[in-house]
């Protein structure tokens, strides 16, 4: 599989993840987003930012349940729940945005 | 605890190799990271080389591998936090508790307060708690 980007062809795998990490950007997020059906609002962003930081820290994608405890946290309660998170990412807040985030798939994901 | 978990099965992996050159240490953490999701009663124990892995300040440029010792720091995240190290194995290869990564977890029953995952024991009190497990994984 393969996105199109302002005029690159973006390599992904059969699920849609990125091939290479190196290859994100916003707008390369935004592409993902679409094939997604998502609509990127801030709400979205500050989810797939989050990820990124984890992973730039962590070097792994948190399992769901670790990122919603994480999101709590620095977001607060109230974003800080599955229900919150699975409405911004109806196919599962670690995977899909995971995805959009142009991380592989979370650790801990069975 | 849990009716619908069944019971709750203490489960402990011993690590005792280098962290690269092989693909143990990183297979062992994996294991590890994924079999958390499972709210069984997880240990980690670091003998051997496998003290090697828990060192702080790792450079793999030169071997051209991840250095993947930040996700250690992750374990607390995912609830693991006992993180048991051979006295022996760290004393034989002149190290100490300060040259390891600070691990670190958050005490759900203590107002979340920081504490350290890092149990430094002698090879004796290791052996004791090996017989008190259910299921060893030896990596």
């Amino acid at each position: 599989m393969a996105l199109e980007v302002g005029g690159k062809t973006i390599e992904t795998d059969e699920e849609g993840y990125l091939v290479n990490r190196d290859d994100w950007s916003q707008q390369v997020a935004e592409a993902i987003a679409v094939a997604e059906n998502l609509d990127m609002t801030e709400n979205h962003w500050e989810v797939v930012n989050f990820l990124r930081e984890y992973y730039e820290e962590y070097q792994i994608a948190p399992a769901v349940r670790v990122l919603t405890k994480a999101i709590g946290k620095k977001l607060g309660k109230d974003k800080g729940n599955s229900k919150y998170l699975y409405e911004l990412f109806p196919y599962g807040p670690a995977k899909q945005a995971c995805k959009i985030a142009g991380l592989p798939k979370p650790t801990g994901c069975v | 605890m849990s009716d619908e978990g069944g019971t709750i099965k203490k489960f402990m992996y011993v690590n005792r190799k280098a962290p690269y050159g092989t693909i143990y240490a990183l297979e062992s953490l994996e294991v590890v990271l994924i079999g958390a999701a499972f709210d069984q009663d997880v240990s980690l124990a670091f003998v051997d080389d496998g003290v090697y892995q828990l060192v702080k300040g790792q450079n793999t440029k030169g071997v051209g591998m991840k250095n993947f010792s930040p996700t250690y720091n992750a374990l607390g995240d995912y609830d693991v936090n006992k993180i048991y190290v051979e006295k022996e194995s760290l004393d034989a290869r002149g190290l100490t508790v300060d040259d390891l990564l600070p691990l670190k977890y958050e005490d759900e029953d203590d107002d979340w307060a920081e504490k350290d995952s890092i149990c430094v024991i002698s090879s004796a009190e290791l052996a004791k708690l090996f017989d008190q497990q259910d299921v060893v994984f030896s990596f």
